[in-house]
């Protein structure tokens, strides 16, 4: 398989995850969305990984998954409590950084 | 046309079609489904690419506990799919302009790189004996420090999820 | 010894860091103590290095860092000790501390004592470095340093507005002869690369760095304007007589050690470069001769008892550069020596008159003052002799060097230097005639007052009195004596140019010449002021009185239009153009960001937006334009 294949792959789940950060107003989804990007990327570094032989990329893979963990975690716990205050998890509502 | 290519070209279709059903679902619930499929494609991606204990791991961390954690959330707050905001025509169609463009962009900076072929061959550097040697000599640090990351978020998450 | 250089210069930075941090606090006693004692240190230790190089007759460089280095450039923090800046060494710190000790005294009654010994010693501590650098940036250092400390001193008496603006004038003026010195030393760095005085001159007569002629009397001239500033030569001389304003031993320490020797001992240190560049050579002789005698044809008609002396400098110094610029270089050392000498005496002299009088200045109001003042008197006389150029004073020898050397040059010269020498000795003794001689003239309260100094100045005085008269005998004439001590010392150090010798009837002729005629001259003064009159000047005389309207003319051909044009800068460029521009630019990024802000507008969906279309953005311009 030519690398650009993975490449192009890659890049279509990234743009699709921008689409749908875009497009959507729940935030679970948005963040959802932030996780597929991730992955994108993660399988990015893996055919590259591949191609060079070398594992290093992948365990960059692994701590990317990591971080994408610890940011879930984090982003859902403010979630919860957004949804607690205001009852909903859309992110039009919170504009309240303007004030 | 190989074992290998009728694989591969299943799995992309799998995976790009599934990451559009959960950006186009309008149930949460259905999005979160079709991202877990989302992650078996690209788990698939890694053992064609000889990276079979990510492809594992992916499967564990993504789809087992990290998509759980969402559903569970999703369940918690009884989101479905008429409670679920919409967003105006244009702003979406701004979303999917954007989105494209950028596509488009990297596309056309990549077509005319030269092509280098991954090979199908057997390597084990995507074993977990590989990976491990490489984690615990080269990148013990960074390994250690992302122990403390991970301590951290838990406390976070802990602290901003708590009643008040 | 010559490698404890680096003590010269320390003891009075020490001195000074100690009064000056302390100035508040110190008891004034104890800041004249120190500063004394930090110059006599210096003074000892510049005792011990003048002895060995006297012996070895060595140049030695002390490298204490490296200053700058740049690329090619490489310029050292060091200090040479030769045969010339060891006698200036001398001449500084010893003299310096005559002045110090007299300062402790003069200066007792005075708020700020403490703050004037800092003031000082920094001065002392500045033309130390200026004296010791082995390249012309140490050299420039020392230069702004002095040009500094005179500001503060001659301003010293802040309080006073006419003291601050001559305190401005001499160091607007000085900094005019900086930038002449600081295009020569660019100009040196350009075309040679060094400013380390060896490799200059070592190279001046290198074939690799060919430049021409021109190149020379260019440098020669930008450092000549240099020294023009600092040593008070036409046309940058009027800033002298204005530093009367600060405390009378300032002005002797600015006149007699330091600061004006500073453009001597400049031109003297690059002798190698104007024996090249005879043009500039000439300049500097012509401006010198002129000097000396404008200057003291206004000294004739002066009635302040300091601007007599200042402008008697500034003569005395037009003397030096001729004496440059007849390519006697040592002779112009010499007479800075001698000069040094009965300047200082002459200074210290007046400002124990001021002292006794209270204050007073203006000569007009003295006379008499020999009965009250004997030491005084005597010391003042024996300054006056001196420097008039009586045989057996210091002020004969190296005047006589002086006016021999430029009657070999040319004979025209002479004459006229001879008369700015016949002018010396009838203002000096028209001065001594009126301060010293006749009845007095003042109210009778000053008349009470009158009483000789205390001894920290008179022994001073006495002091310098002694070298005044024996400190010509270093450099007799060779038709006296074979053997010129000081040409020899300095020979290894300045090469003098074009030296003709004269036969020993012309010499003897000419110091006949001389002396008879100052003689003449000096009975001359007393007949005039026997009865002194003062009525009011007129015609030329009216004109010396007033400095042939140097001033004046300055004033109205520089100062006057650059203060208009200021003002109309300042109206139209500064007020229109400078603060419209600025304040535009304010009033345009307040209009735009009241207009931005209107993009902050908290939705997080919109903001992603943004981020994606620049993301979009910067990858089209990174993969399509920049390739």
């Amino acid at each position: 398989m030519p690398i650009q294949y993975y490449l192009f792959l890659s890049m279509a789940l990234f743009c699709i995850g921008i689409m749908g950060t875009l497009m959507r107003r729940n935030a679970i989804i948005i963040l959802m969305c932030i996780e597929m990007m991730l992955n994108a990327v993660n399988l990015l570094l893996v055919a590259f990984s591949k191609m060079y032989n070398d594992p290093s990329a992948q365990i960059f893979v692994f701590f990317i998954m990591v971080v994408a963990a610890a940011e879930v975690a984090v982003g859902l716990a403010i979630i919860v409590m957004m949804y607690r205050k205001v009852h909903s998890v859309d992110i039009n509502i919170l504009n309240r950084l303007k004030h | 046309m190989g074992i290998y290519e009728v694989l591969f070209w299943f799995l992309t279709v799998m995976a790009i079609s599934c990451a559009l059903g959960v950006i186009l679902s309008r149930n949460p619930v259905n999005s979160v489904l079709f991202l877990i499929a989302t992650f078996f494609a690209v788990s698939g991606h890694y053992i064609l690419l000889n990276a079979q204990f990510l492809a594992i791991v992916n499967i564990i961390v993504y789809a087992g506990a990290i998509m759980v954690l969402f559903l569970f959330v999703i369940m918690l707050m009884n989101l479905n799919a008429d409670t679920e905001p919409q967003k105006n025509r244009l702003v979406q169609l701004a979303g999917v302009i954007s989105g494209g463009a950028l596509f488009l962009v990297v596309l056309a900076a990549f077509r005319t790189t030269t092509v280098s072929v991954l090979e199908q061959s057997a390597t084990d550097i995507g074993l977990i004996k590989n990976l491990g040697k490489t984690l615990f000599t080269q990148f013990v640090l960074p390994f250690e420090i992302s122990s403390v990351l991970f301590l951290s978020a838990m406390i976070g998450a802990i602290v901003i999820g708590k009643k008040e | 010894m010559t490698n404890l250089v680096y003590l010269v210069p320390l003891f009075p930075l020490i001195g000074f860091l100690i009064n000056g941090i302390g100035w508040r606090k110190m008891p004034k006693s104890a800041g004249g103590a120190i500063g004394s004692i930090a110059i006599l240190a210096s003074f000892i230790v510049s005792l011990g290095i003048f002895f060995e190089v006297k012996s070895t007759g060595a140049t030695t460089i002390v490298h204490l860092f490296d200053f700058i280095q740049s690329g090619k450039l490489y310029i050292p923090f060091s200090f040479q000790v030769d045969a010339l800046s060891s006698l200036f060494l001398l001449i500084i710190t010893g003299i310096g501390f005559l002045i110090h000790v007299y300062s402790t005294s003069y200066m007792h009654d005075d708020e700020g004592m403490v703050k004037y010994f800092a003031f000082l010693n920094l001065f002392v501590f500045s033309m130390l470095l200026l004296v010791l650098g082995a390249n012309y940036l140490i050299m420039f250092i020392g230069w702004e340093g002095v040009g500094l400390c005179s500001y503060l001193l001659i301003g010293f008496w802040f309080k006073n507005r006419d003291y601050t603006n001559a305190a401005k004038k001499a160091f607007i003026m000085n900094r005019i002869g900086d930038l002449g010195f600081l295009v020569g030393m660019l100009m040196i760095l350009f075309h040679f690369g060094t400013l380390t005085y060896a490799d200059f001159f070592n190279n001046l007569h290198n074939s690799d760095v060919a430049i021409s002629n021109n190149m020379y009397n260019w440098i020669a001239i930008c450092l000549f304007i240099g020294a023009m500033g600092k040593s008070a030569q036409i046309p940058l001389y009027t800033w002298l007589p204005d530093a009367m304003a600060g405390p009378t031993p300032v002005s002797a320490l600015i006149h007699a050690a330091t600061m004006v020797t500073a453009g001597i001992y400049m031109i003297a240190r690059s002798s190698a470069l104007y024996n090249l560049a005879p043009l500039a050579q000439n300049l500097v002789g012509i401006i010198g001769l002129a000097t000396a005698i404008l200057a003291a044809s206004i000294a004739i008609k002066q009635y302040d008892i300091k601007k007599v002396l200042a402008y008697s400098t500034v003569s005395q110094l037009g003397f030096m550069f001729l004496a440059l610029g007849m390519g006697a270089y040592t002779t112009a050392v010499f007479h800075v020596m001698t000069h040094a000498f009965f300047k200082a005496l002459l200074f210290l002299g007046s400002g124990s008159v001021i002292h006794a009088m209270g204050g007073e200045q203006d000569i007009r109001k003295m006379g008499g003052l020999n009965k009250h003042m004997r030491i005084t008197g005597i010391t003042f006389l024996i300054g006056c002799l001196a420097i008039a150029g009586i045989p057996g004073f210091s002020g004969f020898f190296s005047k006589d060097e002086i006016l021999a050397a430029t009657y070999a040059h040319s004979p025209v010269m002479y004459y006229l230097a001879l008369g700015a020498a016949l002018m010396t000795a009838f203002y000096m003794f028209r001065l001594y005639f009126l301060t010293f001689t006749g009845s007095f003239r003042g109210t009778e309260e000053q008349h009470h007052h009158l009483h000789e100094s205390p001894a920290a100045m008179t022994i001073p005085l006495i002091v310098l009195a002694f070298f005044a008269i024996v400190g010509g005998y270093v450099g007799l004439p060779p038709v006296i004596s074979e053997h010129h001590s000081l040409n020899s010392f300095l020979r290894s150090v300045v090469s003098n140019f074009g030296e003709h010798e004269l036969s020993h009837a012309t010499e003897w002729m000419l110091m006949g010449l001389s002396s008879g005629l100052v003689i003449i001259t000096i009975i001359i003064a007393y007949a005039v002021n026997k009865k002194p009159n003062f009525a009011p000047n007129t015609g030329l005389a009216k004109t010396l009185e007033n400095k042939w309207y140097v001033d004046e003319l300055y004033d109205a051909v520089i100062v006057n239009p650059l203060q208009k044009l200021s003002g109309l800068l300042d109206r139209f460029a500064e007020r229109m153009g400078i603060d419209g521009l600025v304040n535009g630019v304010g009033k345009i990024v307040r209009w735009g960001s009241d207009r931005v802000r209107l993009l902050q507008s908290g939705q997080v969906g919109f903001y992603i937006f943004v981020m994606v279309i620049g993301m979009t953005l910067l990858f089209a311009i990174s993969f399509f334009w920049i390739q």
